[in-house]
C-alpha cells in the first residue's frame, strides 16, 4: 500500500506541477482554433491562420515568449478573467458588453456581419423578410446578439462553432446564417458553391463594435499598453501586411 | 457568488426543464418498447436474432452518445441521398436527431436490464407454466413479464436517471434544453458558474422526484412481496446489490 | 476502407490522450472512492452526512453540467482556498485538470457504493479475529479489509472505468484535445463529418474491447485461490 500512497502523492505532485504556469515571462494567449481562415487547427495538430501570425507577431515584438492554446469559445472570456491565460487573440469584436468584462486593444482589423444563404433564396437582411427564418449563428458572438436585436422575429440557432452552423447551412437545416463578413466571404469562395451574400453587409457598431480587438483581464493594464505599442509597430513595418496578403486579397488593416 | 443573477435566471432554465423532460419522457417510452423487442430477440437462440441485437446493444454501450449524436445529427447529413429522402423533415430537425439518438441509447441499456431480469425468472416457474399447458406466449405474458418487471424496475429507475443526465448533450445540436438554456444566458453575461449551478441544482430536483416516483411505483406493484420482505432469499432477489451495481451503470 | 486525409496521426495522440485522462480520472476516483465509502461506513453523524451529500450531488448532476462547472467554477475556488494558505502563486487549472478532475469526482461517486458493498461484505468476525490478535484499526483495515475489498469491488470498478471512459468524450466541449476534440477538427477541415465520427466511434468500441479483456486477465489473478467459490463475487 505504501507504494499505492508514494503513487498518489506523485500523480498529485504531476498534476500540480502540470497545471502551474512554466514561468512568468511566459505570455499565455488563447484562441479558438476553429474559425478558418484567422485560428484553426491544420492536420499535424498545429494552430494556424490569421489571428494566429498576429499573435505570433506581436509576440516578437514584445520580445515575450508566447503560447498559443485553443480554447471552447463560449468559455473563453471567463476563462480570461479566471487568470487561465493572459489575452485572447481570437477574431473578438470589441463591444460594449464585453468592454464591462475585459480591456480591448485598439482594433486590429475590421469586418462587419453578413446574411448568407442559397442562391435561389429571397431572404434578406430585413427584420420581415427573416420573420420566421431559420438563422444559424454562433452562440456567444456578436451575431447571435445582432439577430436577437435587430431581427427578433427570425429563429435563432446557436451553435458551438461556425464550422457547424456551415455544415448545417449546406445540409440544408438552416435558412441563412448571419457571421463575419470576411470569414464568410473565403467560405463561399472555397466551398460555398451554391450559396451567396444577401443584401448589403451590416456594420452596426452599438452592437457589432468596432472590430476585432486582443482582450485582457481589465487590471492588466501595462499588457494593454504593451499590445498596443506592439500592434502599431507591426503595422507600421510591413509585417501585418505580410501577414494580411497570406490570407486574403483585400486589406483587413482598419483605418486609424 | 451572484444570487440575484441565479434567482432571475430559474423562469427561464424552468423553460428549458421543459425540454429536457419532454425528450427523456418521449425517449423513455420509444426505448422501452424497443428494448422488449431487442432483449427478446437477445434471448432467442436463433443466430439471426440474437446477433444483431447483440451487435445494436454492443455498439450503443460502447460508443460515448456523443459521437452517436453528432453521427446522427451531422454525420447522415454529409450524404445527399439522406437529405433527398423522405426522412429528411425529421433529420433536419435537431430534436427528432437528439431524440432519436436518446431512445436507441436508452434502448440499449434498458434491453440489457430486461434480458438479466428476464433471466432471473426462476425456471421452476417456467416449467409449471409449461406444464398446465400454457403457450409460449402466455407464459411469457402471465408469468415471465410480470416478475421480469418487478425484478428490473429498480435498474431501470436507475437508467431513467442517467437518461436525465444524459439528456444535456442536446444542448451540443443547438437545443435548448436545460443546459443549453444556462449556458447560451452564460455566454451573455459571464456569469457560467451561478447559470451552471442553479442548472445542477433543477437536474437535482428532477431526479429526486424520479427517485420518489419509481420507489411508488416499486412499492405499488410489489403487493404480495410485502409480505415476504423479511425473507432473505426474497429480499436477495428484489436486492441483490451487486446486480444492482451491473445495472445502473453506463 | 477509411480515408484519413493525413489525420491518422493527430487522432493517434487523441487516442492517447483519451486514455491518459481514464485512467487518471480512474485512479483519482478510486481514491475517493475509498475514501467516502469508508465514511459512509464510519459512526460519525458528519462523516456519513458529508459521503451521502456528496454521492446524492454528483449522481443526480449531468457530468456534462459538472464539467463545465469545474472548467469555470473551480479555478477562482481553488485560488481563494491557495491564498487562504498563503500560496500567493497563481494555480492554473487547465482544461485537462478541470475536466480529469470531474470525471474522477464522478467515478469516485459510484466506486463509493461499489466499495461500501465490498467493505460491508467482508465478514466481521475477520475484524473481531485480527482485533484480538492486538493488531490496530488501521492495521486490520490494511491487512484484513483492504486486500479482499480489491477482489470483490473489481468487477463493479471495472464497469465504472468503462463508463468512464466514454465519458472522457464530453471534456472535449472545454477544449480538451482528446479523440472526440480532435475528431472534430478533423471534421472541421474535411468536411466528412460521417466518415470520421464513424471511426471515432470504432476506436471508442475497440478501447472498450481492450478495456475487457485487461479487465477479465484482472479479475481472473485477483480470484486465484477461490476459484472454487468463484460464485460468489
Amino acid at each position: 500500500m505504501s507504494t499505492g500512497l508514494k503513487l498518489a502523492a506523485a500523480a498529485a505532485a504531476a498534476a500540480i506541477a502540470l497545471s502551474t504556469p512554466a514561468s512568468a515571462e511566459t505570455l499565455r494567449i488563447a484562441t479558438e482554433g476553429a474559425y478558418p481562415p484567422f485560428n484553426f487547427v491544420d492536420a499535424s495538430g498545429e494552430l494556424q491562420g490569421f489571428d494566429v501570425d498576429i499573435a505570433k507577431a506581436l509576440c516578437a515584438a514584445m520580445e515575450a515568449d508566447c503560447e498559443i492554446t485553443a480554447q471552447a469559445w463560449d468559455g473563453i472570456i471567463p476563462g480570461l478573467n479566471a487568470g487561465r491565460y493572459d489575452a485572447i487573440v481570437a477574431s473578438m469584436s470589441i463591444t460594449p458588453e464585453r468592454q464591462e468584462a475585459v480591456n480591448f486593444t485598439e482594433p486590429y482589423y475590421q469586418a462587419g456581419a453578413v446574411l448568407v444563404g442559397p442562391v435561389e433564396s429571397d431572404i434578406m437582411p430585413e427584420p420581415e423578410a427573416l420573420a420566421g427564418k431559420l438563422i444559424g449563428v454562433q452562440r456567444a458572438s456578436t451575431y447571435a446578439n445582432l439577430i436577437e436585436q435587430r431581427f427578433p422575429d427570425a429563429e435563432a440557432r446557436l451553435y458551438d462553432t461556425v464550422e457547424n452552423h456551415n455544415l448545417d447551412l449546406t445540409a440544408g437545416r438552416l435558412d441563412g446564417v448571419i457571421a463575419q463578413r470576411i470569414f464568410m466571404s473565403n467560405w463561399l469562395a472555397d466551398e460555398g458553391e451554391g450559396y451567396e451574400m444577401k443584401g448589403e453587409a451590416m456594420l452596426d457598431p452599438d452592437i457589432l463594435g468596432l472590430g476585432a480587438g486582443i482582450a485582457v483581464r481589465k487590471e492588466d493594464t501595462e499588457l494593454l499598453e504593451r499590445l498596443d505599442a506592439a500592434l502599431t509597430q507591426i503595422m507600421d513595418d510591413g509585417t501585418y501586411d505580410e501577414i494580411n496578403d497570406r490570407y486574403f486579397t483585400v486589406s483587413l488593416k482598419p483605418q486609424r | 457568488m451572484n444570487w440575484q443573477v441565479m434567482i432571475d435566471s430559474i423562469p427561464r432554465l424552468l423553460g428549458g426543464a421543459a425540454v429536457t423532460l419532454q425528450l427523456v419522457t418521449l425517449a423513455a417510452l420509444a426505448g422501452f418498447a424497443i428494448a422488449l423487442v431487442v432483449a427478446l430477440a437477445r434471448l432467442n437462440r436463433n443466430p439471426l436474432l440474437w446477433m444483431p441485437a447483440f451487435g445494436f446493444i454492443f455498439y450503443f454501450r460502447g460508443t460515448p452518445l456523443l459521437v452517436q449524436i453528432f453521427l446522427i445529427y451531422y454525420g447522415l447529413s454529409q450524404f445527399p441521398e439522406v437529405r433527398d429522402s423522405a426522412l429528411w423533415p425529421i433529420l433536419r430537425e435537431p430534436w427528432w436527431c437528439a431524440l432519436l439518438a436518446f431512445t436507441l441509447n436508452t434502448s440499449a441499456y434498458t434491453a440489457e436490464i430486461m434480458r438479466g431480469a428476464i433471466q432471473a425468472v426462476p425456471r421452476g416457474q417456467i416449467e409449471a407454466a409449461m406444464a398446465t399447458g400454457m403457450s409460449p406466449l402466455t407464459r411469457m405474458r402471465r408469468v415471465v413479464l410480470p416478475q421480469a418487471l418487478r425484478i428490473g424496475l429498480p435498474a431501470y429507475s436507475n437508467e431513467v436517471i442517467l437518461l436525465v443526465k444524459a439528456s444535456s448533450l442536446a444542448s451540443t445540436v443547438t437545443l435548448m434544453d436545460l443546459t443549453g438554456v444556462a449556458r447560451t444566458i452564460s455566454s451573455v453575461n459571464y456569469m457560467p458558474v451561478e447559470l451552471l449551478s442553479m442548472a445542477a441544482l433543477i437536474y437535482l430536483a428532477i431526479n429526486f422526484m424520479l427517485t420518489r416516483l419509481f420507489k411508488l411505483i416499486e412499492y405499488q406493484i410489489s403487493g404480495e412481496r410485502r409480505a415476504a420482505v423479511r425473507d432473505p432469499l426474497m429480499a436477495a432477489g428484489l436486492h441483490n446489490p451487486e446486480a444492482l451495481q451491473k445495472a445502473e451503470l453506463k | 476502407m477509411f480515408a484519413l486525409q493525413g489525420f491518422g496521426p493527430m487522432l493517434l495522440q487523441g487516442t492517447l490522450m483519451t486514455i491518459q485522462v481514464a485512467l487518471l480520472a480512474t485512479f483519482f476516483g478510486v481514491l475517493i472512492g475509498i475514501v467516502m465509502a469508508l465514511m459512509k461506513l464510519s459512526s460519525s453523524r458528519v462523516a456519513r452526512l458529508i459521503g451521502d451529500i456528496y454521492t446524492t450531488i454528483v449522481r443526480g448532476v449531468p457530468i456534462l453540467v459538472l464539467i463545465l462547472l469545474f472548467y469555470f467554477g473551480a479555478i477562482s475556488g481553488v485560488n481563494a482556498l491557495a491564498r487562504a494558505v498563503g500560496y500567493t502563486q497563481f494555480i492554473d487549472l487547465s482544461a485537462f485538470v478541470a475536466g480529469t478532475a470531474a470525471l474522477a469526482l464522478a467515478f469516485g461517486a459510484y466506486a463509493t457504493e461499489v466499495f461500501r458493498g465490498a467493505f460491508q461484505s467482508i465478514p466481521k468476525g475477520q475484524i473481531e479475529a485480527a482485533r484480538a490478535l492486538s493488531m490496530s484499526r488501521f492495521t486490520a483495515f490494511r491487512r484484513v479489509s483492504l486486500p479482499q475489498v480489491w477482489r470483490i469491488a473489481l468487477p463493479g470498478l471495472g464497469n465504472i472505468f468503462l463508463v468512464i471512459l466514454k465519458e472522457t468524450a464530453l471534456v472535449s466541449v472545454i477544449g480538451v484535445e482528446e479523440l472526440m476534440r480532435k475528431t472534430e477538427f478533423a471534421v472541421g477541415f474535411t468536411k466528412a463529418p460521417f466518415t470520421f465520427f464513424l471511426f471515432a466511434a470504432f476506436i471508442y468500441l475497440g478501447l472498450t474491447v481492450v478495456s475487457m479483456g485487461v479487465l477479465q486477465i484482472l479479475e481472473r489473478r485477483a480470484n486465484r485461490g477461490y476459484a472454487a467459490t468463484g460464485a460468489q463475487s
